[in-house]
């Protein structure tokens, strides 16, 4: 691995990061509003979360 | 991505391919409809068996309504028929009083008038034997005056003496 | 139970059975394997080499007595399409040899292993030999159908799979509601139903439950067998993730309705300048990057799963000299055990996924448009969706 494909794996990282994490926090935020609501939540936080991982493995992989 | 290449094995995808098409075709036919079929017919059994249960319960609850409104209905019947055997009774008691009330007076009336027309025969009774007696006083005073006169007034003391007057 | 037994009894024959040949057959193994791994090199490269398929069982070496590295496992069968047409050995001809240098002669021409792949040498060659980038020169990959490790263990899931659930469909035929085992099964064939298949397909969900279960039990079955000390590497094999996105998208390509295509295609609704442009994004989703996100995501979270748990496991060798055995072991005995459990919880994720996003895909491509609404509103948020998958 070469220093610039590390620097933008450590780009891909960060911004998965950010994007996973708004998406948990957005996530609890609503299931503490509507706890009724948790299984539904839950399934539609998994599958942009799938989403969102299989962006940044594609631009992972498309570095490597 | 160059990698992912070299690391790919079309020989391991021809297998994997194979072996995937064998299995779902075996499982979807062997397993999955089977029991797909089963859980559903289960499924429809038990939504089936609560639906009658539901009818069922319905059904009992008219039946509890209804026997209950039987039930109300004999009661008012029976109050009904007991308040008019009540009226019966009274009107009969009533009915059966006033009657021996009349025949009651009717009995006391006939009794007075009996009572009236014995005494009526009594005094005329009584009347006829005093004119009798009279008439025999009269007529032995009559037959002693023919022979002594004391001894005329003497049985008139006597027999005045004798009498007596009932 | 009885069901369960019985499979559990049927793993166990044929792992006796196997393992009765494979020792027997590992008797004459030489002494030209390296021996036991202890520097941060060697862990890495065994690591490497875990991750690949292998052409052998392999459970574990040790060295003996007098010296001799004797590996515990059995061979399995190689199958390979080479130019002299197919040829079949087993693969304990290669005497546990992965750097090329032991080569066998079979079906009238020559191979060597190099790698966990096999190469075919180039006609006249007696050795391989390398370029300064440690690429052979005289020798080619060959198509291998080999039953390599991973194919054992897809075979095996696929027997177990057809035990269980082909034992809990007999059941049904005397009683209505399964006992032992299937009474496990049930509720995960009742859950894979009722939350992945119908909410993501919709109504016409009944003609794809087949391939969704199957797809749900093998690759969840499959990534718990990768957690066992066997060290089964299946759905971490990027041809068998890129075999099951394409059984996906086959499934919703051929499935797709009038509607799915139109909207893809030449969409109601949109600037007819843009419409090409748009097509052009929505058959590069349809076909590229919905594939390759199923695939790379199960591959990548397999890979790195396994990459993670043998690090934490391989402290117990790097960081003997700064913590001392005792506290080394501990250490990575912790860690590994947390990880394990996580990755436990990936083990089923993934395979959730992997069917959820199927069915997603599949529910796109089935789904009967509402044509009631009117096709001006920008974009549907399915299609927009769709492009980012």
């Amino acid at each position: 691995m070469t220093v610039p494909n590390l620097v933008g794996a450590g780009l891909i990282v960060i911004g998965a990061g950010i994007g996973l994490g708004k998406i948990g926090g957005s996530a609890m935020e609503g299931i503490a509003r509507q706890p009724e609501a948790t299984g539904k939540i839950q399934t539609a936080m998994i599958i942009i979360a799938a989403l969102l991982e299989g962006l940044a493995f594609g631009a992972l992989f498309l570095g490597k | 991505m160059e990698q992912l290449l070299n690391d790919f094995s079309p020989g391991l995808f021809v297998m994997q391919t194979l072996i995937m098409l064998v299995l779902i075709f075996i499982m979807a036919k062997y397993a999955w409809k089977p029991i797909m079929n089963s859980v559903e017919k289960r499924e429809e059994g038990i939504k089936d068996a609560l639906e009658a249960a539901e009818a069922a319960k319905k059904e009992m609850q008219n039946v509890t309504a209804d026997s209950e409104k039987l039930l109300r209905e004999a009661k008012v019947e029976r109050d009904a028929l007991l308040k008019e055997a009540r009226e019966i009774k009274e009107s009969i008691i009533a009915e059966a009083k006033e009657q021996a009330q009349v025949e009651g007076d009717k009995v006391i009336k006939q009794a007075q008038a009996t009572i009236e027309a014995e005494k009526k025969a009594a005094v005329a009774d009584i009347k006829s034997q005093v004119a009798n007696l009279s008439v025999e006083i009269a007529e032995k005073v009559i037959k002693e005056e023919l022979s002594n006169k004391d001894k005329q007034l003497k049985l008139v003391d006597d027999m005045l003496g004798d009498i007596k007057l009932n | 139970m009885r069901v369960f037994k019985r499979s559990i009894d049927l793993a166990a024959t044929l792992f006796i059975l196997l393992f009765s040949i494979g020792v027997s057959a590992n008797s004459s193994s030489d002494e030209k394997e390296e021996g036991p791994v202890n520097t941060q090199e060697e862990v890495e490269g065994y690591i490497l080499h875990h991750i690949k398929d292998s052409h052998d069982f392999h459970i574990f070496s040790y060295t003996n007595s007098e010296g001799e590295r004797k590996h515990i496992g059995f061979p399995l069968p190689v199958i390979v399409w080479s130019s002299e047409g197919l040829v079949t050995f087993m693969s304990s001809r290669f005497h546990h040899d992965d750097s090329g240098h032991q080569v066998v002669e079979a079906g009238g021409t020559r191979f060597v292993k190099l790698h966990s792949k096999i190469y075919e040498l180039n006609s006249g060659a007696d050795e391989i030999s390398f370029d300064e980038g440690h690429h052979p020169v005289n020798a080619h990959k060959v198509l291998d159908f080999s039953i390599t490790k991973s194919v054992f263990g897809m075979l095996l899931i696929g027997i177990l799979m057809f035990v269980w659930f082909g034992g809990l469909a007999r059941q049904y035929k005397s009683k209505q509601i399964p006992t032992g085992f299937g009474r496990i099964l049930e509720p995960l064939v009742i859950y894979v139903r009722d939350e992945i298949a119908e909410p993501n397909i919709g109504k016409k969900y009944r003609q794809f439950t087949g391939y969704l279960l199957t797809v749900f039990f093998f690759i969840w079955i499959l990534n718990l067998l990768g957690l066992t000390p066997f060290g089964f590497n299946v759905t971490g094999q990027i041809a068998v993730t890129a075999a099951l996105a394409i059984f996906t998208l086959v499934i919703y390509t051929f499935k797709g309705n009038k509607d799915y295509w139109q909207h893809m295609l030449w969409m109601p609704g949109v600037p007819v300048l843009i419409r090409p442009v748009l097509a052009i994004i929505e058959l590069a989703g349809a076909f590229l990057i919905k594939p390759f996100s199923l695939l790379v995501r199960l591959f990548a979270n397999i890979s790195a799963g396994h990459i993670v748990v043998m690090s934490l496991i391989a402290i117990l060798i790097t960081m003997k000299s700064e913590l001392t055995v005792f506290g080394s072991g501990l250490l990575s005995f912790v860690l590994s055990l947390f990880i394990t459990l996580i990755e436990l919880l990936v083990a089923f994720l993934q395979a959730y996924i992997f069917t959820m996003l199927s069915a997603l895909f599949i529910g796109m491509a089935v789904a009967e448009h509402d044509h009631g609404h009117d096709h001006d509103e920008e974009v549907d948020a399915e299609d927009v969706r769709a492009d980012f998958i």
